[in-house]
């Protein structure tokens, strides 16, 4: 193991971590989450064509590669005179893709809160749109953390893909410095690492917000 | 009040109210009419559409035909379209205090019963808690407004669903079974509660199986049965002395169910 390039290799990664890594996966969830919650309230909203595309959006998103959306909207969409720079591509890509995972989430969630809930709405005079956002949302939200969290985590690695549409990012920081240095090992691993670390990071967010949504239910 | 109406109008006048689910006829023809200030007990079978009479009128369920009105207001034909504005006129009329309670588990008492009053009627936010901690008071929960729903028993949980309706003022307080799910210990505090409102003039709308208590409290009791209203009359009338066969066995039934 060498040591003193693991040393000078390791902020010029976290700083790719925290540069492309991180601001990719945050832009690309919170785009991808507002999606999502349109796409889930198409599905439940009873009307055949409206709920026909957002299942139709959900089935194209999960049946294709990740990689696969990504080439064509960084490579493809230029031959129909489209180009976009690799930054909002994989925004685009990473977003459009998390929205079709996140809608079912969000859809069963949403459907777990008790119907009772919608009529106490009602009765106390609000319209279904303020029901949904002050009394269904924010049960919906608790029974959804823990699957979005697992999805959010999912992002955070695949932004990785992003190294082949030329963003800089974790991935691609190592692999410049492993091709440089022509240690692969050392770097791959360092990569894995920070990776792992970042994920860890999260994954202890993800009990805190738990915690914090759980306050209000019995055990 | 138009001067084409006969004083004193009734608040709530419903005629021919009808409702199917599929091929199911719940309600047949329902009419019923309800004075201010007065207490109407709707008693009668499960499954007799007393639950559904009550859901029409909170615009829970969309009836298919006859009108519902309250005085002041317009009169609803259910037989024809009916507008989003008219509808929810009507469902401005009453509030529900449901049988499972149905209080928002995620915000605190206080906040429950606020809810309506700031974010639906726009009042200012003091002069709501004022009003709020002045109703949980009056039903001993002044000390847990700022709990959560689950810190509380069954029939507190209840006495917060109806400070809650009560909070939104409204021309009619409709229960849906109020002591049903409760255990037997904690209905007499739910109860007690109700009976205190009629003292106090609200016009109701109850559905339940307390026979005892609808003869205590009740102005008029109505029998359903089958979707349609069998006998309606003086609590001491309906349930001492039915003048039709289905309600005699229904009393009988509730009296000695051995």
């Amino acid at each position: 193991m060498d040591w003193e390039l693991l040393r000078d290799s390791f902020w010029p990664i976290v700083r790719g971590g925290l540069t492309g890594t991180i601001p990719l996966s945050l832009a690309s969830f919170v785009l991808g989450l507002a999606l999502a919650l349109v796409l889930a309230l198409l599905r439940i909203s009873g009307r055949r064509v409206l709920s026909g595309i957002a299942r139709g959006y959900i089935s194209v998103i999960r049946g294709t590669p990740l990689l696969v959306q990504l080439f064509v909207i960084f490579y493809g969409l230029p031959s129909i005179g489209l180009v976009i720079p690799p930054w909002p591509s994989a925004i685009i890509a990473f977003s459009l893709n998390v929205a079709g995972y996140a809608a079912e989430i969000l859809r069963a969630a949403i459907l777990s809160v008790p119907k009772g809930q919608w009529e106490a709405g009602h009765t106390i005079g609000m319209s279904r749109t303020l029901t949904l956002r002050r009394v269904i949302l924010p049960q919906a939200a608790r029974v959804s953390v823990p699957p979005l969290s697992n999805t959010f985590i999912s992002l955070v690695k695949d932004t990785s893909l992003a190294s082949l549409i030329l963003v800089t990012e974790l991935f691609r920081e190592a692999q410049q410095i492993a091709a440089f240095s022509q240690q692969f090992m050392t770097l791959y691993l360092e990569a894995a690492l920070v990776y792992w670390v970042f994920c860890l990071v999260l994954s202890s967010g993800q009990s805190v917000l738990e915690k914090r949504l759980d306050r209000y239910v019995a055990h | 009040m138009s001067p084409t109406e006969s004083a004193p109008a009734a608040l709530l006048t419903v005629t021919g109210l009808e409702k199917s689910f599929g091929s199911n006829r719940v309600l047949q023809s329902i009419d019923l009419s309800v004075r201010s200030g007065q207490v109407v007990a709707l008693v009668g079978p499960s499954g007799s559409g007393k639950t559904t009479v009550l859901r029409c009128l909170n615009g829970l369920e969309a009836p298919d035909g006859g009108t519902v009105a309250f005085r002041g207001g317009p009169v609803v034909d259910f037989g024809a379209h009916v507008s989003k504005r008219d509808a929810l006129s009507l469902r401005d009329r009453s509030a529900m205090v449901f049988q499972n309670y149905n209080l928002f588990p995620h915000r605190t008492v206080l906040e429950n019963v606020i809810e309506g009053p700031v974010q639906v009627q726009k009042r200012p936010r003091k002069e709501a808690i004022a009003d709020a901690e002045r109703l949980l008071g009056r039903v001993g929960l002044a000390e847990k407004k700022d709990q959560h729903p689950f810190e509380l028993s069954g029939g507190q949980q209840q006495r917060v669903g109806i400070v809650r309706a009560l909070a939104l003022q409204p021309d009619l307080l409709l229960f849906d079974e109020p002591t049903s799910a409760l255990d037997p210990e904690l209905v007499g505090e739910v109860l007690t509660v109700i009976k205190e409102l009629a003292e106090e003039d609200w016009t109701m709308v109850i559905v339940t199986h307390e026979l005892a208590f609808a003869r205590e409290v009740a102005d008029e009791v109505v029998f359903m049965d089958g979707g349609v209203v069998v006998e309606h009359g003086h609590p001491d009338q309906v349930l001492r002395n039915p003048v039709h066969e289905r309600t005699r066995r229904f009393v009988q039934r509730l009296l000695n169910p051995f």
